[in-house]
């Protein structure tokens, strides 16, 4: 960092550049670590409910199993199709601004807020779906086929909107991110010199695909196969 | 006497310090400067500890009689409640890490503040959403689970403010995240040039400990709580028993923060300890790495033992058994850090300032809090001693001999850095003599109280333990006087106490280079280290205390 | 004014010796280190205290064996409490199995006990001295905790689940009992005696409360309830498996795995029936949940495990003797895990 010190003066001039660093790579390496680490944390958030979900699929694994068979398979499919998609065109966003390509960093900022936006859609049909089958929590719970297995299977039920509901606000919250990076990328604010916050925010968003990632085999497909 | 130095060159004044270069209240409640931030939380902290104190003083006081006649059983869950809340998530958790590591980390680096300055003022405030709501909680008529919020009784039987109070530990839980995570980040990335890993003193490589267990840990409690406010709105949730939901597992998860939990509160108090030892001794610490990574082995290791608070819980006795196991690795790195800190005196320059005398009190009353633990771990025993007042008597020797003592020896050590002013010495020692005292009988009368059955959060108890709760109500009257008095001094010292030089203590460390108060950016230029931790020796060979010590 | 003044608690139970035992062992060895570290402090905070010719301390040499010292001394210390606290554990675990056996129920803000004889009690328990006793606990509504500080027991009492703890007292006397699991309002008036009797009195104490005994209660219950429709014991096919011998025996499930029937798979069965089919039938069995209460199931129970032939009873050991197998822990050896 010594050496970092001398040749920081030379970007003391950039418009970025916070006034306790030392350099723009020190700023930037500060703010990539920040949010590995805040990541982490959020591992550990969710790894809570993951425990949760562990342990009662291995004490009711048969309520489990039927619950899931009302899964509609194909939505989540697509959903997960949809973010996959999405985690490219954020790859992409921090490759435009790393080469300066100024309409195209809009562009794929766009491109994934509307996939973004098409996920929590197709996620709202489902929750509908869910609702209508009368497969949300509580009193007027029923499980057509397995009615014995209902108090537990309440449980997959309870796990499911949770896992699901609060992966939806991390995605509603990396919208509001997505919406803020947008308007600094049309005021050109970002090139090579100066994209930590695409790359932070591109960050966060690969994580919430990742949580999505396993919550699709979770609470879709494990134990379609009987 | 060597304290109480003028300053080097006088002629220099007023010079211009984070406390005089701008005035009014928004300079201070929309202030990025971590030394302004940490005044911040010093008020609000300090504040909130009086709150906290104000409920185990009334419950000492319904405790003098064994029928329950001064409050009602309900108002007395409530204070015992509140007192865990108010002590453990708004004051010992936060205290040490947000004002003294706030105030000294960058300083300690030599950087010019943390790496997020933004993020550290959204964490005070939403320290203060946490505090000003759990106010708010109080008034409304508080809480009445325990700070531990046990499933069923929270979710189904509760007729107090669980859901706010939760939500509250929530909010705070991040505010403690995000601090966490500045400092790591600032760590990592924002030492100055020379400042390798092993010249940091012993606070950071603590804090940083800390850091890691507030970044892993708190998360899991954040999701507990969550679910568990959740399950009390809606009437369905993952610990409901009605769909098959398990107690045990909120204890699994609630004991998976908490008991990482008891480390943020004393490692950095053991940082504390460490610097303030080497500076009373003036010696570099003993085994300086072995302390270093003791800190990382406890942060580690504490993962690894949440179980061994459910020993009668019903869990598997064999996996009791492997909670044991691993609760007695844990016992070694405070071991290895105890001796470290004795052998530091050894062959020293020893004097009795005040801080001085809160780290040697610390050293005894951390090593009683300590050893007690060996008596929880123990499988056998702890079945008779779990949930009794013996383990009330142990966490208060490791939370207020340990933490309390570490952060009342911190603020007199830094007291002049932070404010430019030296503290009244006299009073000073007094203060810290009469809480040693106090403490001790306060608190020792409860392991024997525990060993002889008194379960802990009893409003009403059998009359043949009344005289060793008398016993204790009379130290805690005590202490509580040793306690009000720094408050005291140190407010009268903003004004009338005498002004201290950049180094009035003769120490080491980054933090004695700038001036007292320091500016806002710290240092005037950024320092370059090539000397060790704790470098005494190298120090007043190279005649660096000639401008700082009186002679 | 204070006259009784203890310090010490009676000891009043087999393994409350050994537990004080082991207590006093504790003091010891923390005590001196302790001291040691208190005495070092003090002896060089006086010796090496700031002085005109003590202002500046000589370099003082690291000393790498003093810190393997610290090290691997404590930890040797460490590890002998460790395997002396996990043997007391594991014998408090480890009901004989001669005990006698004493339902408990606790319900905020009481202790409700129910002896194989047919006598119930509340708050205040009488046991026979010298003979092993065998607590089954389980709550009606929040964790409560059994905790009888001259038997140096303790035990959280779960809903939903059955837990247990034993003791043997060996001193004639009235001891307290208090839940120390916080509960609510009336936490600490939860509280009651156990009084522990001679053979002789004990007796005619269960004589002057005798009533029809639980298992016989069991059995009318189990009539009125037509569990007897299903569960008979003769007939070429039954719908539902027969219970005669079922009690401690290992059953296996419909999806292969194999449990052994205690009282928590009992309860089970009777309250959630769908959770663990035995193999060969089928989920017909409707859920008991809230037609029978707490003390109803200790009268199924208690008739369950009387058909049990006496050489089938539980075996010794840890695993199937802890009935608190809690849900999450699965005990190794009892096949509980998924293939």
């Amino acid at each position: 960092m010594s050496a970092e010190a001398h040749t920081g003066k030379e970007h003391h001039g950039h418009p970025r550049l916070q006034h306790h660093f030392e350099s723009m790579a020190q700023q930037h390496e500060a703010s990539s670590l920040g949010m590995w680490l805040f990541l982490t944390t959020e591992i550990l958030f969710f790894g809570g409910l993951f425990v949760a979900y562990t342990l009662y699929r291995w004490l009711y694994y048969d309520a489990f199993i039927a619950a899931s068979e009302h899964q509609n398979i194909l939505l989540g499919g697509i959903n997960t199709a949809v973010l996959i998609c999405s985690s490219l065109t954020v790859a992409m966003s921090v490759y435009f601004s790393q080469t300066n390509r100024q309409r195209a960093l809009v562009w794929m900022l766009v491109i994934t807020m509307m996939l973004g936006l098409a996920f929590l859609g197709i996620k709202a049909v489902e929750y509908h779906e869910h609702f209508e089958h009368h497969l949300v929590p509580g009193d007027h719970f029923q499980l057509p086929g397995a009615p014995h297995l209902a108090a537990q299977a309440q449980m997959f039920y309870v796990l499911y909107f949770f896992m699901t509901g609060l992966h939806a606000f991390h995605m509603v919250i990396g919208l509001g991110i997505y919406a803020w990076l947008l308007i600094r990328a049309v005021k050109k604010e970002f090139g090579p010199e100066y994209y930590s916050p695409i790359e932070a925010g591109g960050l966060y968003w690969h994580f919430v695909d990742i949580v999505w990632i396993f919550l699709f085999p979770l609470l879709y497909l494990i134990g379609r196969h009987q | 006497m060597t304290s109480a130095v003028l300053d080097t060159n006088p002629g220099a004044e007023p010079r211009t310090t984070y406390i005089n270069k701008e005035y009014g209240v928004a300079s201070w409640l929309l202030t990025i400067d971590h030394k302004r931030i940490a005044i911040l939380y010093v008020i609000a902290i300090t504040l909130m500890f009086f709150v906290g104190g104000l409920f185990a003083v009334l419950m000492r006081v319904e405790l003098l009689t064994p029928q329950g006649d001064l409050m009602t059983s309900d108002t007395y869950n409530k204070m015992f409640t509140l007192h865990g809340i108010v002590m453990i998530f708004l004051f010992l958790i936060p205290g040490i890490p947000a004002v003294l590591g706030n105030f000294l980390l960058p300083i300690q680096i030599g950087a010019k503040d943390l790496a997020f300055p933004k993020l550290n003022l959204l964490s005070w405030y939403l320290y203060m959403i946490g505090a000003i709501g759990t106010l708010v909680i109080i008034m409304l008529g508080g809480v009445d689970t325990g700070w531990t919020f046990y499933t069923p009784y929270s979710t189904a039987y509760s007729n107090s403010h669980v859901v706010l109070m939760t939500l509250g530990a929530f909010v705070i839980g991040f505010s403690s995240i995000l601090t966490g995570l500045n400092f790591m980040v600032t760590v990592h990335r924002m030492r100055a040039p020379g400042m390798t890993w092993f010249r940091m003193p012993l606070f950071v490589w603590a804090l940083y400990g800390t850091s890691i267990i507030q970044l892993l840990a708190t998360p899991v409690l954040a999701i507990t709580l969550l679910l568990l406010a959740a399950e009390r709105l809606l009437g369905v949730g993952i610990f409901d028993p009605a769909i098959g939901g398990d107690p045990i597992l909120y204890q699994h998860l609630f004991w998976f923060y908490s008991h990482p939990a008891v480390y943020i509160m004393i490692l950095p108090a053991m940082g504390v300890i460490s610097d303030v030892i080497a500076a009373f001794s003036r010696k570099r610490v003993f085994g300086y790495e072995f302390v270093a990574f003791s800190s990382l082995g406890i942060a580690l290791l504490g993962f690894l033992v949440w179980a061994h608070h459910m020993f009668v819980a019903g869990i598997s006795v064999y996996s009791a058994m492997i909670f044991s196991f691993l609760s007695m690795f844990v016992a070694v790195p405070s071991a290895i850090k105890i001796f470290n800190w004795t052998f530091t005196l050894y062959r020293g320059s020893v004097s009795y300032h005040t801080p001085m005398l809160y780290a040697l009190g610390f050293l005894g009353l951390f090593a009683v809090g300590g050893v007690t633990g060996l008596f929880l771990a123990a499988l056998g025993l702890d079945i008779h001693v779990h949930d009794t007042y013996f383990i009330v008597a142990h966490f208060h020797y490791i939370m207020v001999g340990g933490t309390v003592m570490a952060y009342f020896a911190g603020m007199h050590y830094w007291w002049p850095k932070m404010t430019g002013r030296m503290y009244p010495e006299w009073w000073g020692r007094l203060a810290a003599m009469l809480v040693f005292v106090g403490f001790n009988l306060a608190f020792f009368p409860q392991f024997l109280l525990g060993y002889l059955g008194m379960p802990r959060r009893y409003h009403v108890y059998v009359p043949e333990f009344q005289v060793l709760n008398v016993m204790s109500s009379a130290g805690a009257s005590i202490l509580g006087v040793g306690y009000a008095l720094p408050l005291l001094y140190f407010l009268w010292s903003l004004k009338y106490g005498k002004k201290a030089g950049a180094n009035p203590w003769g120490a080491v460390g980054l933090e004695w280079a700038t001036s007292s108060p320091p500016p806002t950016e710290n240092f005037h230029e950024t320092p370059v280290v090539t000397w060790e931790a704790y470098d005494y020796h190298g120090f007043t060979e190279a005649g660096y205390t000639e401008g700082s010590r009186e002679r | 004014m204070f006259t009784d003044f203890p310090l010490f608690p009676e000891a009043a139970s087999s393994v409350a010796r050994e537990v004080d035992q082991l207590y006093w062992f504790l003091i010891a060895v923390t005590g001196s280190a302790t001291a040691l570290v208190v005495i070092l402090v003090i002896l060089f905070a006086v010796k090496y205290r700031r002085t005109p010719q003590n202002e500046v301390p000589a370099h003082e040499p690291e000393n790498k064996y003093l810190e393997y010292a610290w090290i691997v001394i404590p930890f040797i210390a460490f590890m002998a409490i460790y395997f002396w606290g996990a043997k007391l554990y594991f014998e408090i675990n480890r009901p004989p199995d001669d005990a006698l056996e004493v339902w408990a129920t606790g319900k905020r803000w009481m202790w409700k006990f129910q002896h194989v004889g047919g006598q119930q009690e509340i708050n205040e328990l009488h046991v026979p001295l010298d003979r092993p006793i065998r607590m089954i606990m389980a709550s009606e509504d929040v964790i409560h905790s059994f905790y009888l500080p001259s038997m140096r027991v303790k035990r959280d009492v779960l809903p939903h689940r059955y837990t247990s703890v034993w003791f043997r007292p060996t001193k004639v006397g009235r001891y307290h009992l208090f839940c120390a699991e916080y509960c609510g309002t009336e936490h600490s008036r939860m509280i009651g005696s156990i009084v522990v009797m001679p053979q002789s009195g004990y007796q005619s104490w269960l004589a002057g409360g005798a009533v029809a005994s639980p298992v016989e209660q069991g059995r009318e219950l189990f009539t009125a309830l037509a569990c007897d429709t299903c569960h008979a014991d003769e007939g070429p096919r039954a719908r539902g498996p027969a219970l005669t011998g079922l009690f401690g025996s290992e059953v296996r499930l419909r999806n292969g795995q194999t449990v052994v029937a205690d009282e928590n798979y009992v309860r089970e069965s009777i309250l959630n029936p769908a959770a663990k089919v035995v193999a060969g039938y089928e989920p017909l069995m409707p859920s008991y949940q809230g037609q029978v209460d707490e003390q109803q199931l200790i009268y199924l129970l208690t008739f369950i495990k009387s058909l049990a032939p006496e050489a089938e009873r539980p075996p010794d050991g840890g695993a199937s003797n802890d009935a608190t197998r809690s849900t999450i822990t699965g005990t190794p050896g009892t096949g509980n895990r998924r293939p």
